[in-house]
């Protein structure tokens, strides 16, 4: 496994900035393309979620085709086809950094699974909830927006823990597509320096405090939204 | 510009570069499905079991794999299984296959700990009782485990077991990393040589596509039936 040296954190890259720095850099990237990804899959995945719980054939029948689609087909693959193949297909998109690519795909990637929670979320609800909310006179998108998807979303919100934790671990894929994340730092390092198991370890340490990190944020974030009422809630 | 025309996909092209690909893939699958769920198993026990030492070994096994990434437990083995162990335990086709022979490896043992944490759930959700009633029975421990709990734990947990293997099976893309030959590695590598190297991406991703939704139906019938049954 090479040389074991942690001083090498601290020789220059060749490039004006030391290993260290890199390390840090490559932490800055999987952690802004899996919060990026976080967000448009918490948006698109609840759209997907709802579309799914509709009384309209059509609508859920899309919801249900997405799901299935992003959730059968490996992220490896999806990375390269929005590398690769999509670009060529929407021009404009030529243009566009990796970053955003893989921020995209990770982030539909994600909302096959947040949708299958979000739609999980809103079946728990009662349906004499949707009927009352109806029955008041609120339309369809009044009932979903005060009505089921303010239960619905704290319900989901203990599985979304794990989603972020996937996604963060799912972001390494982004290496395979030319972002600079922390698996690209450790095999790119390790080559230079001939010291592969020194940089591996740099970055499982970074993905450790990582999960830890959010390991205590989620549970300060479940503990701020509880629903009152529930199981375990105040 | 894509060009759409897959005609360069004959079955003599897809016989010798995508066959041996899948034929890979689908042995990964299998051969760490089985160890994983195995050795899964045997942490799931020790998670259990009322040594607390053995409880803080299995809790530190799970726990770190699970808050890695794949990728990086893939780079880690490859990087410390010395050279030699692939010799020593297939001689020249382990010489020349060390990245296959790896990613089973490796595969197994993170496997292990995603089936564990669904073991351990399966465990858990057999009534106490039961375990009492074995005992009550002159059932040792082991006894009881191997005939009473295990047995209804693992029925239990089977549509969730066998959708972890169909994760466990996209996942085996992965190994893309150690330029193991695998399903995806099979059309790649057909890509280059027809100079498609873009294109080969769609029918690679539907064939994924194909294999794991069907997979996920029979589990979804398979897990109706097994709730009549109950």
């Amino acid at each position: 496994m090479g040389k074991w040296d942690w001083q090498v954190f601290f020789q220059d890259t060749g490039g004006g900035q030391t290993y260290l720095q890199w390390l840090m850099s490559a932490w800055g990237w999987t952690l802004s393309v899996a919060l990026l990804a976080l967000v448009i899959a918490l948006v698109v995945g609840s759209l997907i979620g709802i579309l799914r719980t509709v009384p309209s054939k059509a609508l859920s029948m899309f919801g249900e085709a997405w799901t299935e689609l992003f959730r059968n087909v490996p992220i490896l693959i999806q990375l390269l086809i929005w590398y690769h193949l999509v670009p060529e297909v929407v021009p404009p998109l030529k243009a566009v950094s990796p970053v955003v690519l893989a921020c995209i795909g990770l982030g539909l990637f994600t909302s096959a699974r947040i949708g299958q929670q979000v739609k999980a979320g809103i079946s728990t609800i009662p349906k004499g909830q949707r009927y009352a909310g109806l029955a008041m006179g609120l339309t369809l998108a009044q009932t979903y927006r005060f009505v089921l998807l303010p239960v619905a979303l704290r319900v989901v919100l203990p599985t979304l823990t794990s989603e972020s934790m996937n996604i963060i671990k799912n972001s390494s894929v982004a290496y395979a597509i030319g972002v600079v994340e922390m698996i690209s730092f450790a095999t790119q390092a390790g080559e230079e320096t001939s010291m592969h198991g020194t940089m591996y370890m740099g970055a499982t340490i970074l993905y450790f405090i990582s999960a830890f990190a959010i390991n205590r944020l989620a549970a300060v974030v479940e503990k701020r939204t509880r629903l009152a009422g529930a199981l375990g809630g105040k | 510009m894509l060009n759409l025309d897959f005609s360069f996909l004959t079955w003599a092209v897809i016989k010798s570069n995508i066959v041996p690909g899948l034929l890979y893939s689908l042995q990964l699958t299998l051969v760490t499905m089985v160890g994983g769920i195995l050795l899964g198993t045997f942490v799931a026990l020790m998670r259990l079991s009322s040594k607390p030492w053995l409880q803080r070994v299995a809790a530190v096994y799970v726990d770190t794999l699970r808050s890695i990434p794949l990728l990086m437990v893939i780079l880690w083995f490859y990087l410390l299984i010395p050279t030699g162990f692939y010799a020593a335990i297939a001689g020249s086709y382990g010489v020349d296959h060390r990245p296959e022979l790896a990613a089973v490896i490796t595969f197994t043992f993170f496997e292990a700990a995603y089936y564990a944490e669904i073991m351990r759930a399966g465990i858990q959700s057999v009534p106490r009782g039961q375990v009492y009633a074995g005992y009550a029975v002159g059932m040792t421990y082991a006894q009881c485990m191997r005939l009473v709990v295990l047995p209804q734990a693992f029925r239990n947990m089977l549509p969730v077991l066998l959708t972890q293997t169909i994760v466990l099976f996209q996942d085996t893309s992965l190994v893309y990393a150690i330029g193991a030959y695998d399903f995806l590695k099979g059309f790649l590598t057909v890509g280059q040589i027809y100079n498609r190297p873009d294109e080969v991406l769609l029918p690679a991703a539907a064939c994924y596509f194909v294999i794991s939704f069907s997979l996920s139906m029979l589990v979804r019938r398979l897990q109706s039936r097994i709730q009549i049954i109950r």
